[in-house]
């Protein structure tokens, strides 16, 4: 069994889709938030190649194609925001004050915590780009001399985290302005996070877009200066 | 055709993206490069909504799939994690909290104020 899936070009993609739509099921059918398909698909591909014996290599030899269509799906992002581009013009000020403040209180709130729990300089330098999509972590992490597997698996989390609890965080915040959702999501959870900033409404998803834009290219400032402090 | 093109385009535009990418001496990703290129052809008319929008739709759609196998990962990388896991959990689950709390937040307060500065002038 576990040869022949191991020769399988298919085997990745499709337990990760099939994962996926059990997850999809379960939310539409009971609507309960934390039956998140991402989560859940993620809770049942692991345990299944554990019990399979597969190892990750495996698994991610034909599951990475999935991943190769991250760049062009990211590009893509730029079209719902071309098709919101009168809100950026007439909402700039608050949209670069709200993403300026979430990347401030990302460094600051790790500084502390990091410093609070005593973790030392290479475990804080890797939670420093905690907040912003993976390529650009991973870049910055490595540049400030974290440990680079560690920040792609905190921003994986983060980002899962994001996209199960973004509808709970602003029901609680009272965020409720569309525009000010999807830069909330997307400057504490980039990509993941915006892919449930989509479902919630089209305004929510091109701010949240715009973030991972920005607030990846102000911490890539704002991790550099961070890390002296601590 | 209309597929074969809308997905052309896109993927000339990632390959740009990769080309600035190995270019400049940055840790910004093709993807991002990507994104801006593409919203500068959108704006400056080069490239039609009409060019790209259905392919663009279908590849948004499906992108959560996309991050399956990057959190599988996260098998391997327990070990390293597991030693750390208090710090490393409240870490991650206060700043996720507190960052969208505060851009959210500061975003609303921004365009409420500015919004009742409006209404005063139109008065």
């Amino acid at each position: 069994m576990t040869a022949m899936i191991a020769d399988s070009a298919y085997f990745g993609v499709a337990i990760s889709l099939l994962s996926y739509g059990i997850g999809w099921l379960l939310h539409k059918k009971t609507g309960v938030a934390a039956f998140n398909p991402l989560l859940i698909s993620i809770a049942l591909t692991i345990p299944a190649l554990l019990a399979l014996r597969i190892d990750y290599e495996i698994y991610y030899s034909g599951a990475q194609y999935l991943g190769w269509l991250l760049t062009p799906a990211t590009v893509c992002l730029a079209v719902p925001l071309y098709e919101k581009l009168s809100l950026l013009k007439s909402d700039w000020r608050a949209i670069t004050a709200g993403i300026v403040s979430g990347v401030l209180s990302s460094l600051l709130c790790v500084l502390l915590l990091a410093a609070v729990f005593g973790i030392g300089h290479t475990a804080y330098v890797t939670f420093l780009p905690k907040s912003v999509t993976t390529a650009i972590g991973i870049g910055v992490s490595q540049e400030l001399g974290g440990l680079v597997n560690l920040t792609a698996a905190v921003i994986i989390i983060t980002g899962v985290l994001g996209n199960v609890f973004a509808p709970l965080i602003c029901r609680v915040f009272r965020i409720t302005e569309p525009v000010a959702r999807g830069i909330a999501i997307g400057t504490a959870s980039h990509a993941v996070g915006t892919a449930k900033a989509m479902e919630m409404g089209e305004t929510e998803g091109a701010m949240s877009s715009l973030s991972i834009a920005v607030s990846g290219l102000l911490t890539v400032i704002g991790a550099s200066v961070f890390a002296q402090f601590y | 055709m209309k597929y074969l093109k809308q997905f052309g385009i896109i993927i000339l535009i990632s390959f740009i993206g990769e080309l600035l990418h190995s270019l400049i001496p940055l840790p910004v990703p093709a993807s991002i490069y990507g994104l801006v290129l593409m919203l500068l052809a959108l704006m400056s008319g080069r490239l039609g909504l009409d060019d790209v929008k259905e392919t663009a739709a279908f590849l948004i759609e499906i992108m959560p799939v996309m991050f399956i196998p990057a959190a599988v990962g996260l098998m391997d990388s327990w070990d390293t994690i597991r030693p750390q896991l208090i710090p490393y959990a409240v870490i991650t689950v206060v700043s996720l909290v507190v960052v969208m709390a505060a851009a959210g937040r500061v975003t609303q307060a921004v365009l409420r104020r500015q919004r009742r500065g409006k209404g005063r002038c139109g008065r």
